[in-house]
């Protein structure tokens, strides 16, 4: 058993950060997470592990930063909230385009615009659509507590060096600021600098020895159909992570009529509501996507074929609802997918959530469910 | 190599009894690979590069460096010198060298940037790396205009010089003044040693090296930010034969961007002048 | 005396005839030939190998290092 703490969850993502033996943090202040970057320098752990960590003079600056600290090999990463991440758009575009695995962080509040400092999940779209330009993906990891805020940063770096691609912890202000009781992991040793020439010496500039050529980091190709190959290993690589590294919690789902779909802080009301909807006698259960990207397809399109509707519960206009639909849509399901959501920084409750259901879904309860499979 | 043109030195000697390997006094340094330049004609990026790779091979640093190759015409300077190297996206070469350098402090890096993507759209990352007194060397080369995209209006270009987009000259009241980064940046304490080169003649060019050689040994000796901006030609986007473009360069550039040392000192001091 | 003498080679196929080693060349020993290489650039030679010092201007000048120099003294 780990060392147990109470503590933030901003607080904990800098010191998962170093106990996992992370190279450097180059960041930029915004509010819901600025306690990251705060709890880094009151840990100091360049003393401590050797650990890096920057203040930059911008979001533009910090995700740079991470793209040429990251091209050495070394376990790097940045954490922001919304409009900061808008910023470092380009610089993830360029980290996805020249395959650098990092860990980013989107704490994310209320948008569009400056918006509003609470939590928000309408950066679902930016994050697993892409957000700055081209064919590109991110892991997305979408922690629902200060624990996971905990596990994901090691589960980030993990993934991120398996397939080569900056990974996201999609969270937001709630999750940011909220205190809970955290099991913090065992310290990791940074890697040394052999352990780092071993691992990505293939193609990380570690400076050039004279055994091997020169490693060049880049997303540039001038012929097209140089560039339609990276492209295609780019997807080849998206379908992997599609294959190996969905992950997600299904809760009560195996007697469910219909199914919420939530993640972050909205599956954490959903679980709410699935007790108060079955205490009213709706079977209801509730599927939380861990990985938004690769998204859980192959669960969805199971539960399609026994499930009267899936109502996605976000704090947003409804952005998952699309892709939950694609699911549906693809298993040839009639079930009906709709959205309940609040914005501009509101988190709903659960009650709100069981009513939504009951109002959207109401010609099922009034005539039964129709079995669409 | 080629030695059908040479045939024979009057008089004195057999051109085959100079060509031999003891006579040799200059040769391409073997840290340029063998892929020709894409820069056109007479273009000073060619000289900038080929004593950069010199340095790196003279002063026995090539498993410790790192380059970062900007946007703009020198965004291929990772196919020539044999190090490794990065390519940032347009101005942020200083914030991704900073990121190398932070987490590798024994690496050498430097940025190679243009005009426009130094004192342009990247001129917040340079400031603040200079600031922040990184320890990398940065290589500015400043020909007044944007190459790579068609001989746009740089932040350098000069009052009345015409280019794509001041086709009828740079104005003022337009487009604003030529800029001087070079010397803002010597007015920042985390520059070590600040200072402007050209390289169109033989005399220029060896200067120029040595100035890049103190400024690389700055950087070794962690004295902070070295910062060597070189006045280029950009012929084609002159519209100028390389020869007369370097005459230009002498004539008008070189007045407005006056050649010399703006800075010889550690991080923490503030410019003399 | 010993008079110092040098040879330039240039890699014909590499330069790109921009003259600056041309006018750089402080004893006019190198011009632009009639002929172009592959490319279609006239290339740069000696065309008065006789008063060539073997200064290596040229060579330092040159944007692509095509041109490597050499010097002796004659006896």
């Amino acid at each position: 058993m780990g060392e147990i703490k109470l503590m933030k969850g901003n607080e904990v993502l800098a010191e998962a950060a170093i106990r996992c033996g992370c190279d450097g943090y180059f960041g930029y202040p915004i509010t819901p997470q600025s306690e990251v970057m705060e709890t880094l320098m009151v840990r100091e752990p360049w003393k401590e592990t050797g650990m890096v960590v920057l203040q930059a003079e911008s979001e533009v600056a910090s995700i740079n930063m991470v793209y040429g600290a990251a091209a050495t090999g070394k376990k790097v990463m940045t954490s922001s909230s919304s409009p900061g991440i808008s910023l470092m758009a380009e610089g993830i575009s360029y980290l996805a385009g020249a395959e650098l695995p990092c860990l980013l962080v989107n704490v994310q509040r209320g948008g569009p615009g400056l918006g509003t400092i609470q939590p928000s999940q309408a950066d679902y779209f930016q994050a697993v659509k892409g957000g700055g330009h081209g064919d590109y993906k991110l892991i997305v990891l979408a922690p629902s507590s200060v624990q996971e805020m905990n596990d994901f940063v090691d589960l980030g770096f993990e993934l991120a060096f398996k397939y080569r691609n900056p990974a996201m912890i999609l969270a937001d202000g709630a999750i940011g600021q909220m205190m809970e009781k955290v099991e913090l992991a065992d310290y990791k040793p940074r890697w040394t600098k052999e352990e780092v020439a071993e691992k990505n010496g293939d193609w990380a500039t570690t400076g050039k020895p004279a055994s091997r050529k020169k490693n060049v980091i880049t997303s540039l190709e001038m012929a097209s159909n140089d560039m339609e190959v990276r492209n295609i290993n780019l997807q080849a690589k998206y379908r992997k992570m599609e294959e190996e590294d969905v992950r997600y919690e299904a809760i009560q789902c195996d007697d469910a009529e219909f199914i919420l779909v939530a993640f972050g802080t909205a599956a954490r009301v959903c679980q709410k509501a699935v007790e108060v909807a079955r205490e009213k006698g709706l079977k209801v259960g509730l599927l939380r996507p861990v990985t938004l990207f690769p998204f859980p397809k192959k669960i969805i399109k199971e539960l399609a074929r026994k499930t009267a509707g899936f109502l996605s519960v976000e704090m947003s206009a409804g952005q998952m609802v699309e892709d939950i639909k694609l699911a549906v849509y693809d298993a040839g399901s009639n079930a009906r997918v709709d959205h309940f959501g609040r914005m501009g920084g509101i988190i709903p409750t659960p009650t709100e959530v069981v009513e939504a259901l009951e109002d959207k879904f109401s010609w099922e309860l009034s005539y039964g469910v129709k079995r669409s499979y | 190599m080629e030695l059908k043109e040479v045939t024979k030195t009057e008089g004195t000697m057999d051109i085959q009894d100079i060509l031999k390997p003891e006579n040799l006094v200059y040769q391409k340094t073997k840290l340029l690979t063998d892929t020709p330049m894409h820069y056109c004609p007479g273009c000073s990026h060619g000289v900038v590069h080929k004593i950069l790779a010199e340095l790196i091979d003279e002063m026995g640093i090539q498993e410790r460096s790192v380059g970062v190759a900007p946007v703009g015409c020198a965004v291929f300077a990772y196919n020539y010198i044999d190090i490794d190297w990065q390519e940032a996206a347009h101005g942020r070469a200083p914030a991704v060298a900073t990121g190398i350098a932070r987490v590798n402090p024994d690496a050498f890096v430097f940025t190679y940037q243009g005009d426009g993507d130094l004192a342009s759209i990247g001129a917040a990352e340079i400031m603040h790396a200079c600031n922040r007194g990184e320890n990398i060397l940065v290589v500015f080369i400043n020909n007044g205009i944007y190459g790579m995209t068609g001989g746009q209006m740089a932040p350098t270009t000069l009052e009345g010089m015409v280019t794509a987009t001041t086709p009828y000259g740079r104005n003022t009241d337009l487009n604003g003044y030529p800029m001087r980064i070079t010397n803002l940046i010597a007015q920042l304490p985390g520059t070590s040693y600040v200072t402007r080169q050209a390289v169109h003649t033989a005399g220029g060019v060896r200067k120029c090296k040595r100035a890049l050689k103190k400024a690389i040994q700055n950087v070794l000796d962690k004295k902070g930010t070295s910062f060597v901006e070189v006045v280029s030609t950009c012929n084609s986007g002159w519209k100028l034969s390389p020869v007369a473009a370097n005459k230009w360069m002498e004539e008008n550039m070189i007045p407005y961007y006056p050649l010399g040392d703006m800075k010889d000192s550690v991080k923490g001091e503030h410019s003399e002048n | 005396m010993a008079r110092v003498i040098g040879a330039v080679v240039v890699d014909k196929e590499e330069c790109k005839g921009c003259s600056v080693c041309v006018d750089a060349c402080p004893h006019d020993v190198l011009a632009l030939h009639f002929e172009v290489n592959s490319k279609g650039y006239h290339y740069s030679y000696m065309k008065s190998p006789e008063a060539c010092v073997g200064c290596a201007n040229c060579g330092v000048v040159c944007p692509d290092t095509c041109i490597t120099v050499y010097r002796t003294k004659a006896s």
